[in-house]
């Protein structure tokens, strides 16, 4: 059997785990050049930071995902620096772009797509301009290249990465000039957010040493544009207040969206998860698509954190092992369903307390970039009056740009479906094709 | 619902009808079982061009071209059109020849060419490479934004009185005429079959079947580039097609993605486009390491000889066909739907359309050579 | 843009060329940390006059940071590391 693992984080690690235990020699395929996805991302050679001041809290995980990798690999066929751009689930075949820049196609009887997620944003003027960059950015500057992004930068955005990554640039001497969460202590006061106490007192813990810092936290707060020159942003408070904070950089997130771009490929059925507000493509507990051979863990497939992202790897695993006929032990499956069950409550908790501010993107200013790769504001997209996303796109030229809509997608339904008063789901979702990135056929 | 015309497709054709009859006063019901414009004529090149054709085509491309240049007072918007000049190029003595007889057959209509030796199109063409041997450039061709010209043709039927609608597939017909689509009854003594590929379902279920088959032009489109790419260029045989449109994207086309039109499905595929890319890039270099970024393909009606069912039907009376353009339909579609408006309300149209007649296919007769090289495209 | 070399930034240094111009960073910078750090504020001009980017990803997902390597054509500055005497050019 052909088992092939595109992603070599969390959850695709942890999948390559049980698929080897059980005989098998997959096809592992990452498009970076190493394993540990973005979360436990390791920084190039030549860095010193150890597991612990790299990963913090999460560092023995982060090692023992490591570890993992490191003594998989030689009973794997592993491809690092591949990019799968298009998969064809007709003839099961991968297209296959090598670190060389050369192609190949590569046939396989079942696969598991682990292929992680990416910030959601809200498009604000002036967020095309350098000094701008996704949340997860600053996250990715700091851990793998020891880098701030400024010397006085606004994080905005909502989630539990805001408030780390506030208190890690702090930590590090470089404490942010501005910290926006969109979501209030209203939304947040939820008993399901207790099932996870030392998320919980970790959370705590990083509001005390921000306040300890000066840092100034403001809960109910939304950014509305960015200055020429990113000198200065200006934003709002929760009570509706404009201000302007003199900043070098900003960095937007509320929270992560899956990279969903192969399951569409391979024919998976979609549907509009309207906690997370966005299409997720539809899966059974274990993790199979609605394409048979086809199965999706990790954050790639919903957001639920890494700690999900492994047990949703290797339940998937062994749903491919019991689907192929090999009979993997069945207590194993039980205990995986029923820790990612539990799991499951929190984040929804999770999810409900620091929402997508849908509002705040339906009702971005009509001269808003909303497609920065083609330059498209968010008024041509409303003036089209299209009654759903793919017609916009067509009208438009929204998310016909080099990132395919990943960045402009979810915003842009919001504008659409705003504009014509039809439900978020009424809208649709972008439809993409092949290449999943930009490639050179040659 | 009754009406005096019952359309069925909405791509270009479909649209441009029920906009010509509902101006000249007919009452118009058009059925789109989608989207109008998600099919053939929003998927397609984007190429306006009387170059190339097969001559039976040529009269109704001449008139096509001559409405493409009052698109903008038609319906309110030129959905881009840019007559940037078509130029057809040879990569061969013997494609060379082929451009020299179609262009001495063209002129008989009345088509201005002007052929290029390699030497004088490298020289305005820096780009091109020694593989171009001669070119023929059609000044007045050019292109246009396949994705708005259906939707632009349909606003403005709507405008003026058509009943347009979309999200109501057929599902059941029958002469008199009788269509039921979305639970809905419609009623009209003349049918207008303009459904592209599902065509010739229509004409089956009026026992005339034609053999028309899933057409899907592979398309990929480039990162945008630096601008240097004025015509909209083609090449003897059709097997590859390039523009780059002023944003500075290239478009290339060539080959064949794959389709099921029962769902319908349709996919790019990467070999025709790897293929597509590699044509390229032999007759423009610096292609090579062009970044794609998007493709696509649709569903069009492809017809043995590659010339569309155009007029009336040989079984029943009231029905005027209107389908199978064979992947060069784009730029037709606003004269066909006039056309159309004329065989009904007029009973006749100049353009002559004995080419295109449905009876061709009940004979069976042999397939004619494909002389003129149209087949490809 | 200039980011702050703030942590683990006790590695070579090694020289580049961007844009022609002679240029430092340091072993295990991505071209992008390269780019900016050096201070060149920028990584590419909007095709649609929007001026300056500089990326915004920083993980492959916005391809907004594409430069031109030598050698190599086309590539993702945040993906890319950058190696002595590379040749980059801006877009």
């Amino acid at each position: 059997m052909r088992a092939v693992v595109v992603g070599a984080g969390p959850a695709g690690i942890r999948a390559v785990e049980r698929l080897v235990a059980a005989g098998l020699r997959p096809v592992w395929i990452e498009e970076a050049p190493d394993a540990g996805g973005r979360v436990f991302q390791k920084p190039p050679p030549g860095f010193a930071r150890s597991a612990r001041e790299l990963y913090g809290a999460d560092h023995a995980r982060a090692s023992a995902l490591h570890a993992a990798h490191a003594a998989l690999r030689e009973h794997t066929d592993w491809r690092p620096g591949t990019l799968v751009w298009n998969i064809r689930p007709g003839p099961c075949l991968l297209d296959l772009q090598g670190p060389d820049g050369s192609h190949q196609s590569l046939g396989y009887d079942r696969i598991i797509l682990c292929t992680g997620a990416m910030d959601r944003v809200v498009p604000i003027p002036g967020w095309t301009q350098p000094g701008v960059t996704a949340l997860g950015a600053a996250q990715i500057a700091l851990k793998t290249q020891g880098l701030a992004l400024g010397s006085r930068v606004a994080l905005c955005g909502t989630g539990p990465l805001l408030l780390l990554l506030a208190w890690q640039l702090t930590k590090a001497g470089a404490p942010p000039a501005l910290v926006l969460e969109s979501a209030d202590w209203r939304s947040m006061l939820r008993p399901g957010l207790a099932w996870n106490i030392p998320a919980a007192l970790r959370g705590l813990g990083w509001m005390a040493g921000l306040r300890r810092a000066g840092v100034a936290v403001h809960r109910g707060g939304a950014p509305l544009s960015v200055a020429p020159g990113c000198e200065a942003l200006v934003w709002r408070d929760r009570r509706g207040n404009t201000h302007r904070t003199a900043v070098d950089a900003v960095a937007l997130g509320w929270g992560l969206k899956p990279e969903t771009q192969l399951a569409d490929l391979a024919g998976a059925s979609f549907a509009f998860d309207a906690l997370q507000r966005l299409w997720l493509p539809a899966r059974d507990k274990a993790g199979r698509s609605s394409v048979q051979g086809v199965y999706l863990a990790g954050d790639g497939a919903s957001i639920g954190g890494s700690v999900v992202a492994e047990w949703a790897g290797a339940r998937a695993a062994l749903a491919l092992l019991e689907d192929g006929g090999m009979r993997p032990d069945p207590l194993e499956s039980i205990t995986l369903d029923r820790a990612l069950a539990r799991e499951a409550r929190f984040r929804r908790a999770l999810e409900a307390a620091f929402p997508y501010p849908h509002a705040l993107a339906a009702g971005m200013e009509d001269a808003t970039l909303l497609c920065r790769c083609e330059a498209i504001t968010a008024g041509e997209l409303r003036r089209s009056a299209a009654p759903e996303l793919n017609r916009g796109k067509a009208l438009t030229r929204v998310g016909m740009g080099r990132c395919q809509g990943r960045l402009c997608g979810p915003p842009a339904a919001e504008v659409l479906a705003a504009a014509m008063g039809c439900d978020i789901a009424e809208i649709g979702r972008l439809r993409g094709q092949m290449p999943v990135k930009p490639v050179v056929l040659r | 619902m009754r009406a005096d015309v019952i359309v069925l497709g909405g791509g270009g054709a479909g649209c441009s009808a029920a906009l010509h009859l509902a101006r000249r006063g007919a009452a118009v019901v058009l059925l789109e079982r989608g989207l109008v414009g998600s099919q053939a004529s929003g998927v397609n090149h984007g190429g306006v061009r009387q170059q190339g054709r097969h001559p039976a085509e040529i009269p109704l491309a001449i008139r096509s071209r001559a409405l493409w240049s009052r698109m903008e007072a038609l319906c309110g918007s030129n959905a881009e059109f840019d007559p940037c000049g078509h130029l057809k190029l040879a990569r061969s003595a013997g494609e060379e020849a082929d451009l020299l007889r179609w262009n001495e057959m063209a002129a008989g209509y009345g088509l201005k060419t002007t052929m290029l030796g390699g030497n004088a199109i490298r020289g305005k063409h820096p780009y091109f490479s020694e593989k171009i041997v001669a070119g023929s450039l059609l000044a007045e061709d050019g292109s246009a934004n396949p994705r708005l010209l259906a939707p632009a043709l349909a606003r403005a039927a709507r405008e003026a009185g058509a009943i347009l609608l979309e999200q109501h597939e057929v599902t059941a017909l029958q002469a008199g005429f009788r269509v039921e689509a979305a639970g809905r009854v419609f009623e009209a003594p003349m049918l207008l079959n303009c459904a592209g590929f599902w065509g010739g379902k229509i004409a089956e279920i009026f026992g005339e079947p034609v053999p028309v088959y899933p057409l899907n032009p592979n398309m990929v489109v480039t990162e945008p580039l630096p601008f240097f790419c004025p015509h909209n260029l083609g090449v003897v045989g059709g097997d590859v097609y390039i523009r780059q449109i002023a944003r500075g994207n290239v478009i290339l086309g060539g080959g064949r993605g794959e389709s099921d039109p029962a769902i319908p499905m349709s996919r790019p595929l990467p070999e025709p486009a790897f293929a597509a890319m590699a044509r390229a890039a032999e007759i423009i270099p610096h292609l090579a390491d062009a970044m794609i970024i998007r493709s696509w393909t649709g569903i069009d009606g492809g017809m043995p000889d590659a010339l569309p069912v155009l007029g009336h039907s040989r079984t029943t009376e009231g029905l005027i066909h209107a389908f199978g353009f064979s992947g060069h339909g784009f730029m037709l579609g606003p004269a066909v739907g006039e056309i159309l408006s004329e065989l009904v309300l007029d009973g006749r149209s100049d353009v002559p359309l004995e080419a295109f007649d449905i009876g061709r296919f009940a004979g069976h007769t042999a397939l004619e050579a494909d002389v003129w090289k149209t087949r490809l495209e | 843009m200039t980011p702050l070399r703030l942590l683990d930034q006790n590695r070579p240094m090694l020289a580049f060329s961007l844009d022609g111009e002679a240029a430092q960073a340091r072993a295990g910078d991505t071209l992008l940390t390269a780019i900016l750090a050096f201070g060149a504020g920028h990584i590419r001009q909007s095709e649609f006059g929007d001026g300056p980017r500089a990326g915004f990803c920083w993980m492959g997902a916005c391809q907004d940071c594409f430069v031109l390597v030598e050698g190599m054509g086309a590539r993702r500055a945040c993906a890319t590391l950058v190696t002595p005497g590379m040749v980059v050019r801006r877009r």
